[in-house]
């Protein structure tokens, strides 16, 4: 047997991996203070420092090591985890208009991580935040999931619905929750700090956090990809092939929810490369989830790091969070694909 | 009667039974709520028949295909497999031994023929296991025996109709499942196509597969079934060879239809001609 149709080709997977290696290599050199490419090479592989020959300053390498490095790797982190869930989303829910923060599953989080800043529950351990994050958006995935469930099909109308309702609680509660913490300026000071997002700042104890959970889960997601591929196809079908349809939603449920915690715990809501990205892919390389899942995530973290650059290249006296430009050109996307759906009987 | 726990089947298990596949049904009954949809249903089906599954709308045909590949469970009474409970297989072990193809085909994403097909060995795949040159060659075998392999490229969502019945077929077969369960698989289909289907069915059959088949077409199920389940009103009311339960008093009382029945001419069979509808 020959290759499948669907099969990407070896070009797509280099220029993907080359041009994500490439932006991550943009994002060390600029910056407020911007460093040569010897010299950041030279910050990550100090043994190189005699045969490139340069002007190295030792506080470039703590620029690049403990700043920029950290931060990249985040960048690429969150951008692949968020794009793996929207694909995963998509597939179970066999909806494009499915993706974590249209389904409120950010929100969710970002919920939970306010109530555990609220609480003063972070100081106790680092591993409070997302896990009060990942149980935010597992309450409320369980929740829009059985409203728009309704004997293994959902409607996408009620899915949206759930998606928004649900949503509109979190915030409302967050901003609630916020409210009141700002008595207390130090706690309002956090949530406030902690709810804009973005990915300035991170360190390496948010990679720790971030990179364990994102390669486990994303691991064990890509388990699934034959349970999707005949999820796709209808719920008879899959019984028909074997798949235990409850027990995938509840395990691919848990999962999503899981790394959509841990990457709003790092990075805060960054919405819609979960919805755009997994359409994209599925446009070029079809819907066989064995290579659409990993291709997902390479061009999630390629479009996050790119993101990044370009905004620290742009506006590199502002700090613009990086949610805020993946919403503007994520919600013009999200009503090109309404309107599409309008022509569309079967989605 | 709720026998979920411990249903007694004939414990039968002679030296046959390895090798001789039998799908049993005991005293199965289904409700929602509190209407029954079916009521005792009972019958033992065994490999190398082909078995139409025939009656009214809204008989329980659809409800006792679901039961069979346990997309339901019986509310009372029990269903197994080799005289083993239905639910005593893990989903893999079952789909191992038992395929269903659903009345609509209709699939809205670009998979190709062959992914398709491939999805039948997800039963014998390990959750990170690759497939090996024996899944390939179930699959290519699959689509061979169903004259796919010119297609197994293209994508399914623009075959025709016949085409993708075919490939869920032939994902069947990949599948290496003996037991086919069938919804109206014929329905959507052109005449030509109806007749493929079923010889494909019928070779399936008599190569020692066993087919069950929900079928509205009483002709093709007496010319290609050896047997005939006859569902109405929630109660399995006939079963045996076409020409028993196909009688003019049988379809006069069960499908209020007056009928004339003769042999049939150009194929061995039986001419079904419905005359009127008795009101």
């Amino acid at each position: 047997m020959s290759k499948t149709a669907n099969t990407p080709t070896v070009t797509l997977w280099v220029s993907m991996l080359s041009l994500l290696l490439m932006a991550m290599l943009i994002g060390l050199c600029t910056g407020p203070a911007n460093i040569s490419l010897n010299n950041v090479a030279v910050a990550l592989f100090p043994q190189w420092a005699g045969s490139l020959s340069s002007d190295f300053k030792p506080w470039m390498e703590t620029i690049v090591t403990e700043v920029r490095l950290p931060r990249m790797i985040i960048a690429a982190l969150v951008g692949g985890t968020l794009a793996l869930c929207g694909t995963v989303l998509q597939g179970l829910f066999r909806n494009p208009l499915a993706s974590p923060s249209i389904l409120g599953v950010s929100s969710g989080a970002s919920l939970g991580a306010v109530i555990a800043i609220f609480l003063g529950l972070t100081a106790v351990s680092a591993w409070i935040l997302p896990l009060f994050a990942f149980f935010g958006a597992g309450i409320t995935l369980f929740i829009v999931y059985s409203i728009a469930n309704h004997g293994g099909h959902t409607q996408p109308s009620t899915l949206l619905l759930a998606g928004v309702a649900m949503s509109a609680f979190n915030v409302a509660l967050s901003s609630f929750i916020l409210a009141m913490a700002l008595q207390h300026w130090d706690v309002g000071k956090t949530i406030v700090y902690w709810s804009l997002g973005g990915i300035e700042g991170r360190t390496w104890s948010h990679v720790q956090l971030l990179a364990p959970v994102a390669l486990l889960g994303g691991a064990l997601l890509l388990g699934y990809h034959r349970d999707l591929d005949a999820l796709l196809l209808g719920e008879m079908h899959a019984t028909s092939v074997g798949v235990d349809i409850e027990k995938t939603h509840r395990m691919v449920l848990l999962l999503t929810a899981l790394l959509t915690g841990a990457a709003v715990a790092v990075a805060g809501g960054i919405g819609f490369i979960g919805l755009i990205i997994p359409h994209i892919m599925r446009l070029l390389i079809g819907p066989h989830h064995r290579f659409l899942m990993p291709a997902s995530v390479l061009a999630g973290a390629l479009c996050l790091t790119t993101t990044d650059v370009i905004l620290r290249i742009a506006f590199i006296d502002k700090a613009i969070p990086i949610g805020v430009i993946t919403a503007a050109m994520g919600a013009p996307f999200f009503l090109f694909l309404l309107v599409q759906q309008r022509k569309t009987l079967r989605i | 009667m709720i026998t979920e726990s411990s249903p007694k089947f004939s414990s039968s298990v002679s030296a046959t039974a390895s090798t001789t596949l039998s799908l049993e049904c005991r005293d199965v009954g289904f409700h929602y709520d509190q209407d029954d949809v079916l009521k005792n249903v009972h019958f033992q089906a065994h490999q190398g028949q082909m078995i139409a599954l025939v009656g009214p709308n809204g008989a329980g045909k659809s409800t006792l295909l679901q039961l069979l590949i346990r997309a339901l469970k019986p509310s009372s009474g029990a269903i197994a497999l080799n005289n083993t409970p239905l639910t005593e297989f893990s989903r893999k072990a079952l789909a191992q031994q038992m395929a269903f193809v659903p009345q609509d085909t209709q699939i809205g994403y670009s998979f190709s023929v062959q992914e398709i097909v491939a999805m039948g060995r997800h039963p014998y795949l390990g959750r990170f296991q690759a497939m090996t040159g024996q899944d390939y060659q179930a699959i290519d075998a699959a689509m061979s025996q169903t004259e796919l392999t010119h297609l197994s490229h293209r994508a399914v969502n623009e075959l025709s109709g016949g085409e993708r019945q075919r490939t869920i077929i032939a994902r069947a077969l990949a599948q290496q499942a003996k037991i086919l369960i069938l919804d109206e698989a014929t329905a959507n289909l052109d005449l030509c196509h109806q007749l493929e289907l079923l010889t494909l069915c019928r070779q399936l059959a008599d190569a020692g597969h066993l087919i069950i088949t929900a079928i509205h077409d009483l002709n093709n199920a007496a010319r290609f079934c050896d047997r005939v389940l006859l569902l109405n009103q929630s109660r399995l009311v006939a079963d045996g060879s076409p020409e028993q339960v196909f009688t003019e008093a049988n379809l006069a009382t069960h499908f209020h239809l007056q009928t004339k029945i003769c042999p049939a001419e150009h194929y061995s069979g039986l001419s079904i001609s419905p005359v009127k509808a008795l009101t």
